[in-house]
């Protein structure tokens, strides 16, 4: 054992010399390298943030949602059609919901108005999410003053302003009491938006549904899981997409990696030459530059992931949020919350680290069997 | 010591250029004592260097090691007896460029798996004893011809071999320094090594340090 | 099909494996008709330097192969919130007829590519290279298994449709199933302990006699044990280790042990598990060559550090399943 990690101890320390012998041949590669990862470590850092921003949001919404519909459009759910749900075995709770979409002209944004129980929201009294906030310069105890679209003014006093932990989530949320929000939108008494149903065991969803749909032909449940399916799927294809269009790329970087593994310089195998006469055997020599290459991946993949996660968590993915955000774009300030997991540095190992060992392997190995006694017949 | 038998060495063989540098030599050498090869160049007597010091294999015939059949040996175990026992000085010196005197020293130990510790501690002795302590840490390429040859002997003797291989060792040197390597070759032959080696210079071939002189020519061994 | 990253990855590397082995099978034929360790003439030689790429390329596939395993298993888990119904890996599995079959079929090119890692280390230890004709016939067997694996992913990734609606392991891994696996779980707490203790201590016990002996005979029972010793280990992780892990009576999983949830455990045990099973199989598959001439010294030496390794690996896997099983707060047996 001891032997073992000797030689190989020699052999990185002898790769690592000769790298550094060998600096600009190696840095144009350690930069294509570097950059390849940055590209593909923050379409992937992005997408997966989005991701999980996404199912955080969907983690604190109902498992299913019934909406009424009247002529295929959502409609108003009117009194009693909550009783007439019924028992339905596995619905632990099910609740009206009343919220809608205000424009504010002061700002030219979208609020989403959503009533809380008079015990969570006082009359007269609202709480506002985090951007809307920044937005209106908002803190606790000020008032606001809302029109509403029948005309008439309403004022507010800001409660309090809702944490900025996921800011997809409340960033233009305002909570305001059941009674105040009859009143600001003169929503007919005893109608809700829609209808919110918690249902336990995941297993049981669909069942719900299905009772749901035979109950009430006029309705439609949205389950969450299918939500979050969609969202899934939709990141999952966009990325997808860009990384189709990124293959050229990592084609044309495995073709470098080749290239400049096997145009070793004339002074490269000179010495590989001369190692293999003073007694490096061809494995040892094919070792050494499977070091190289691990010495030369691991730094690439660190630079490129550290710079990537800079860019997406930090500068927001300058680079590919346009591509990749859609409709969040409606969202004015928009920051990450870090979130990194292991089956991302796979996928990204395998688009990087792969193909360049895949390019470098043969001529790796063309270089090693140099003959041991070409240095004695040159 | 080593023993050949109807060597023959062929190189691209099967195509039109085929070329048969070695035809038939049957020879025997010695332990202990110093062997040169004397021939113009083309005469056969580098490629039958690199037969006996075990860098190429024969196209045919027998080599015998210490009395074990080595011929048909893959490169991977051949590389293994050229490490232990076989040490090579090159015409060309052949040092690494970049590398220090003791990092290119060390390097025939690496592949054995000695410590670097117990490496570096060996080249340093070699060093001293060729005079060239002062220069150890230096890199190869500011050395003097003179020095660099140092450099490469010590690099033979790093794995403490018993035989010495030095192709045309004093092809790239003056006479003051041609007799410095004279004494040092005495030095081998003190310390029980044998040594074989090739040259047409006549201080090297007509020296008291050389024990025995064989002449090539086309490929065949001409006359003692 | 799924357009996702980590699927693209899975197929780029399956599809490589095949492309570099069957860009190197021409040259495994010549090996085959044209060795001859005796001559020095070129073709010799320039067939000696080729053996050395095809040994690196097989450990390149063999290190690829594990690291897609476990991509393979991780991307499953996460896509389950893809299909109705599937709450981890085995759901995901289970979308199309492929997803299994794909998977034992990574874990079987695992497991050969080491075999044959093994064969190959013994073969160059030899002077006289003497299986070199066995060891790249058998590459170009290894070859049509490899074009399978990748087939077989293809097939399952194309079958791939979200919203196909799967049973999870709660209902494949349930008592009423009629699957193997389901049987493998359905099994009794108690019968799959004595099972599960019973295989590891016999591959165990095995591994430490071939590691004193080093007999061709407990070579063989090595290799024996080895099987019987992850079929009873992966039967022991369905049937109990995992319950004890979720601390669920009726959660038998495989894959979720996996998950951040429980605090990765599943690679703790299964790390262990697939080292020391390719290493004891490894010793096994060397034995019928242990009377060639050349490899009589050698070959003892090499099969029995590789049962030292496995029964350290069997051992630490063991260890570590009784530590999760009694650290647990699930009662499944009344003592």
């Amino acid at each position: 054992m001891r032997p073992w990690l000797e030689k190989q101890l020699h052999l990185i320390d002898f790769t690592l010399a000769s790298l550094a012998r060998r600096k600009t041949k190696n840095v144009g590669l350690l930069l294509a390298y570097t950059l390849i990862v940055f590209v593909l470590a923050s379409l992937s850092l992005f997408t997966h943030a989005l991701r999980s921003e996404a199912s955080y949001v969907l983690a604190g919404s109902p498992e299913v949602i019934l909406q009424r519909m009247v002529a295929g459009r959502h409609d108003l759910i009117p009194p009693g059609y909550l009783d007439k749900i019924g028992r339905i075995r596995g619905v632990q709770k099910k609740e009206g919901r009343l919220w809608g979409y205000y424009y504010d002209p002061v700002v030219n944004a979208n609020y989403t108005f959503m009533a809380r129980p008079a015990s969570e929201v006082a009359d007269g009294t609202i709480m506002v999410g985090s951007a809307l906030a920044r937005e209106r310069g908002l803190a606790p105890n000020n008032t606001i003053s809302f029109r509403s679209y029948a005309g008439k003014l309403f004022g507010f006093t800001v409660a309090a302003v809702l944490s900025p932990d996921s800011e997809l989530l409340s960033a233009d949320l305002v909570l305001l009491s059941e009674s105040d929000f009859r009143r600001f939108f003169e929503y007919p008494e005893g109608h809700y938006t829609d209808i919110a149903l918690s249902v336990a065991n995941p297993q049981e969803v669909r069942t719900v549904a299905a009772k749901l749909s035979a109950a009430l032909p006029d309705s439609r449940p949205i389950l969450r899981e299918e939500v979050l399916r969609t969202y899934q799927s939709l990141f999952d294809w966009r990325e997808g997409i860009v990384l189709t269009v990124l293959a050229g790329a990592i084609l044309a970087f495995a073709i470098l990696a080749w290239e400049k593994a096997s145009g070793l310089s004339a002074e490269e195998r000179r010495e590989i030459g001369i190692l293999k006469a003073i007694g490096w055997e061809t494995g040892d020599v094919i070792r050494m530059k499977v070091w190289e290459g691990l010495v030369i991946s691991l730094t690439a993949f660190l630079l490129g992931g550290i710079a990537a996660y800079v860019h997406v968590f930090h500068f927001g993915a300058a680079v590919f949020a346009p591509v990749l955000k859609g409709w969040s774009v409606l969202y004015p300030r928009f920051t990450l919350v870090p979130a990194v997991d292991g089956l991302q540095i796979a996928t990204l190992f395998f688009f990087t680290v792969v193909p360049y060992t895949a390019a470098v392997l043969v001529p790796i190995w063309r270089a090693a069997i140099t003959d041991p006694d070409a240095v004695m017949r040159a | 010591m080593i023993e050949l038998a109807n060597i023959r060495k062929a190189f691209n063989q099967g195509r039109h250029n085929e070329y048969w540098a070695l035809h038939g030599i049957d020879l025997s050498v010695e332990a202990g004592k110093v062997t040169a090869f004397r021939g113009p160049s083309g005469s056969g007597k580098t490629t039958l260097l690199t037969i006996v010091g075990c860098l190429s294999r024969p196209t045919e015939g027998r080599v015998r090691f210490k009395g074990e059949d080595i011929s048909g040996l893959p490169e991977r175990f051949l590389t293994d007896i050229r490490r232990q026992s076989f040490g090579f000085v090159f015409q060309q010196f052949n040092l690494i460029k970049g590398l220090s005197a003791v990092d290119n020293i060390i390097l025939p130990g690496m592949p054995t798996g000695r410590s670097r510790r117990n490496l570096v501690e060996r080249a340093d002795e070699l060093l001293d004893q060729l005079k060239l302590g002062h220069r150890s840490r230096a890199r190869v390429e500011w050395l003097s011809g003179g020095e660099q040859q140092r450099v490469a002997i010590a690099r033979a003797l790093i794995n403490d071999p018993q035989v010495i291989i030095a192709d045309e060792p004093t092809a790239n040197l003056d006479t003051a320094l041609s007799r410095e390597f004279l004494a040092i070759l005495e030095g081998f032959t003190a310390a029980g090594k044998t040594v074989l080696l090739t040259s047409h210079d006549p201080l090297v071939v007509e020296s008291s340090a050389v024990h025995r002189v064989i002449g090539m020519r086309d490929g065949r061994l001409t006359a003692d | 099909m799924l357009f996702q990253p980590a699927i693209i990855a899975l197929l780029l590397a399956a599809g490589l494996a095949v492309l570099m082995l069957a860009g190197a099978a021409p040259f495994a034929v010549q090996v085959i008709r044209h060795w001859d360790i005796g001559s020095g003439s070129e073709r010799q030689l320039a067939l000696e330097r080729r053996t050395y790429l095809f040994s690196t390329l097989l450990a390149f596939v063999l290190v690829a192969q594990l690291a897609a395993l476990l991509l393979f298993v991780f991307n499953a888990d996460r896509l389950a919130a893809m299909f109705v119904g599937a709450m981890c890996a085995v759901g995901t599995l289970n979308v199309n007829a492929w997803g299994f079959p794909s998977l034992l079929m990574q874990t079987a090119v695992f497991f050969l590519a080491a075999m044959w890692l093994a064969l190959n280390h013994v073969d160059t230890l030899a002077r006289d290279y003497p299986l070199v004709r066995i060891k790249y016939a058998l590459l170009l067997l290894l070859l049509p298994v490899l074009a399978t694996n990748f087939w077989l992913e293809l097939k399952y990734f194309l079958g791939l449709k979200a919203n196909v609606i799967t049973s999870c392991c709660g209902s494949l891994f349930s008592g009423e199933g009629k699957t193997i696996a389901a049987e493998a779980s359905g099994m009794g707490p108690g019968p799959a302990l004595v099972l599960f203790y019973a295989g590891l201590a016999l591959a165990i016990g095995a591994a430490l006699w071939h590691w004193r002996r080093a007999s061709r005979l407990s070579g063989y029972a090595t290799l024996a044990a080895s099987a019987a010793g992850f079929v009873a280990s992966i039967v022991g992780v369905l049937s109990f280790v995992s319950l004890y892990i979720y601390e669920h009576p009726h959660h038998h999983c495989p894959f979720c042990i996996l998950k951040p949830e429980y605090g990765y455990q599943g690679y703790a045990l299964y790390v262990p598990l697939f080292l020391a099973t390719a290493a004891g199989l490894g010793a096994g598959a060397i034995q019928p060559f242990a009377r060639i001439a050349s490899l009589r010294a050698v070959l003892p030496r090499v099969s029995a550090r590789l049962a030292g390794l496995a029964a350290a690996g069997y051992t630490a896997f063991a260890a570590l399943a009784t530590w999760f099983v009694l650290h647990s707060n699930l009662i499944l047996i009344e003592h």
